[in-house]
C-alpha cells in the first residue's frame, strides 16, 4: 500500500526550542488517522509541515509520495481544515461556496449544495451568525468539495459541544465511505478518535511515542496487576510503559508482541485512552528523572 | 434490521464487538438466514465509527461463513448459529438460576456472584485451550 505521509528524522525548530524532533512515520493509505498528545507536543507544527505552511529544520517529508505543496496539482490533492475549523464571519455561506469554486481547481459544487442542503443551512447566513457545529460543518463541506485524496484536520472537535461534535465525526466518516478519502486529525482528547480512527500516532513532548493500527495497540499493550516486584526482576520481552507500586502491590502497563504467562499476573486489556495515558506519564517520569539526579 | 452498539469503556476492540454482536443475536434468534445486515455506511452514520472496522469485522464474518457479501447489494446473513442450540439454552438458563439462587443464599453480593462466574469461566476456557 502507498503511504499518504511519510517523514523521516523529520523535525521542526523554533529559535532554540524543536516543536518537533527526529519524527519517523509512514501513514499508509486509506486510513483514518488520529494524532494524539497533550497540547504543545507539536501535532499543529506536524500537521503544517504536511501542508507545506512550514519548512522542516531537519529531515524530510513526503505526502502523496511527493514533497508539501510542491505545485498546483498537488495542493489540489490535500485538504486542510485549519484549528478551530475557521470560516470568514463577514462572508456568507454562499460566499463561501463561490470561493470554494474560484479557488479550487477539483471543485464539485454538487457535494457542496447537497451537503449544505443536508445540513440544513441558509445560504444567505453569514458564518459568523452560526453556530459553532455549523461552521465546523461548512468548514468541512469546503474541504471535501475540493474533492481532496488526503484531507487533514487539525483539532476539529475541540471547541464543539458532545453533540455536534458527533454529528461532524459522523459526517466526516460518512464522506470517508463516500469519497474513499484519507484523513489525518488531531486531538487532544482520544476519546474523540477511539472509533474515528484505526491508525493512531501518540505525540508527545515533540517526539513520536508510538504509531500504529489501533487494533494492533490494544492487542499488544496489557495493565498487570500483581504481588509487588522488584522492577529489576520484570522479563526483558515485557516493554514496561508505566509501572507504579505499592508496599504490596505492583501495577504495569505493559507492550509486549506474545502472550503472558506469569501466573502471578492478572491480565486485564487496557482502553485507548489509559494507554495514550500511559505514556504521557513515562514521558513525564522521564522529564522528572535528569532534576532529581541533579538534587543529589 | 439490527442496530450496533459499543460499549466504550469494555476494551473489547470495537470489531470484535460487532462481531459478538451478530454472532449473539445469531444465536439468540434474532437475525435469521436471509437477513441483511446494516450497510457500512449506516453502521459509520449511527456510530459515528471508522469505516474500517465495520469491514473488518464483516470480513471476519464472512471468513467464518456466517455472512456473504453481494457486492452492491449488502451483506446477508447465511446461516444461523440457533439451530439446536437454542432449544438447549432454557434449561441452561433453569441450572444457571438454581446456582445463582444457591449463590445468594450463602450470602454472596451481586459483585461477588459476576467475580465467581468470570474466573471460573476464564479458567475454564484456558483449561480448554490448553487441552487443546
Amino acid at each position: 500500500m502507498t503511504a499518504v505521509l511519510r517523514a523521516e528524522g523529520l523535525g521542526k525548530r523554533y529559535r532554540r526550542r524543536w516543536a518537533l524532533s527526529d519524527c519517523t512515520v509512514d501513514i499508509p493509505a486509506g486510513q483514518v488517522v488520529g494524532l494524539v498528545g497533550p497540547n504543545g507536543a507539536g501535532k499543529t507544527t506536524l500537521l503544517h509541515l504536511a501542508v507545506g505552511l512550514l519548512q522542516p529544520t531537519a529531515g524530510t517529508i513526503e505526502v502523496l509520495g511527493d514533497r508539501p505543496a510542491a505545485s498546483p496539482a498537488q495542493l489540489a490533492r490535500v485538504g486542510f481544515v485549519a484549528q478551530d475549523t475557521p470560516t470568514y464571519s463577514g462572508l456568507s455561506v454562499a460566499d463561501h461556496l463561490r470561493l470554494g469554486a474560484h479557488l479550487n481547481p477539483g471543485w464539485d459544487a454538487r457535494t457542496a449544495t447537497d451537503r449544505i442542503e443536508r445540513l440544513g443551512l441558509d445560504l444567505r447566513q453569514r458564518a459568523g451568525k452560526l453556530s459553532g457545529g455549523q461552521r465546523a460543518q461548512l468548514a468541512l463541506t469546503l474541504a471535501l468539495a475540493k474533492k481532496p485524496v488526503l484531507l487533514i484536520l487539525d483539532e476539529p472537535v475541540a471547541s464543539l459541544d458532545p453533540l455536534a461534535r458527533r454529528e461532524f465525526l459522523q459526517s466526516l466518516l460518512e464522506a470517508v465511505v463516500d469519497q474513499g478519502l484519507s484523513v489525518v486529525l488531531s486531538s487532544h482528547l482520544v476519546a474523540d478518535l477511539e472509533r474515528a480512527c484505526d491508525y493512531l500516532i501518540v505525540l508527545i513532548g515533540s517526539r513520536v511515542q508510538i504509531a500504529g493500527e489501533v487494533d494492533h495497540l490494544l492487542d499488544t499493550h496489557h495493565l498487570l496487576t500483581g504481588p509487588r516486584r522488584d522492577p529489576a526482576r520484570i522479563p526483558e520481552d515485557l516493554q514496561v510503559i508505566s509501572a507504579s507500586h505499592t508496599d504490596r502491590q505492583t501495577t504495569l502497563t505493559v507492550r509486549t508482541e506474545g502472550p503472558i504467562h506469569d501466573p502471578a499476573w492478572t491480565v486485564s486489556k487496557i482502553g485507548l485512552e489509559d494507554l495514550v495515558l500511559a505514556y504521557m506519564s513515562r514521558t513525564a517520569d522521564a522529564a522528572r528523572r535528569p532534576a532529581l539526579e541533579v538534587q543529589r | 434490521m439490527i442496530e450496533f452498539h459499543l460499549d466504550a469503556r469494555s476494551g473489547v476492540a470495537p470489531y470484535l464487538q460487532l462481531i459478538h454482536q451478530v454472532r449473539q443475536y445469531l444465536r439468540l434468534g434474532l437475525l435469521c438466514e436471509g437477513d441483511q445486515l446494516p450497510t457500512v455506511k449506516d453502521v459509520v452514520g449511527q456510530l459515528a465509527i471508522n469505516p474500517n472496522t465495520v469491514l473488518k469485522a464483516y470480513r471476519e464474518l464472512e471468513y467464518e461463513g456466517l455472512v456473504a457479501a453481494r457486492p452492491g447489494v449488502g451483506t446477508f446473513v447465511t446461516r444461523t448459529l440457533a439451530d439446536g442450540s437454542l432449544a438447549a439454552l432454557a434449561p441452561l438458563r433453569r441450572e444457571l438460576q438454581r446456582w445463582i439462587g444457591k449463590a445468594r443464599r450463602t450470602g454472596l453480593d451481586d459483585e461477588s456472584i459476576e467475580a465467581l462466574f468470570l474466573t471460573t469461566f476464564r479458567s475454564a476456557t484456558e483449561g480448554e485451550e490448553d487441552i487443546a
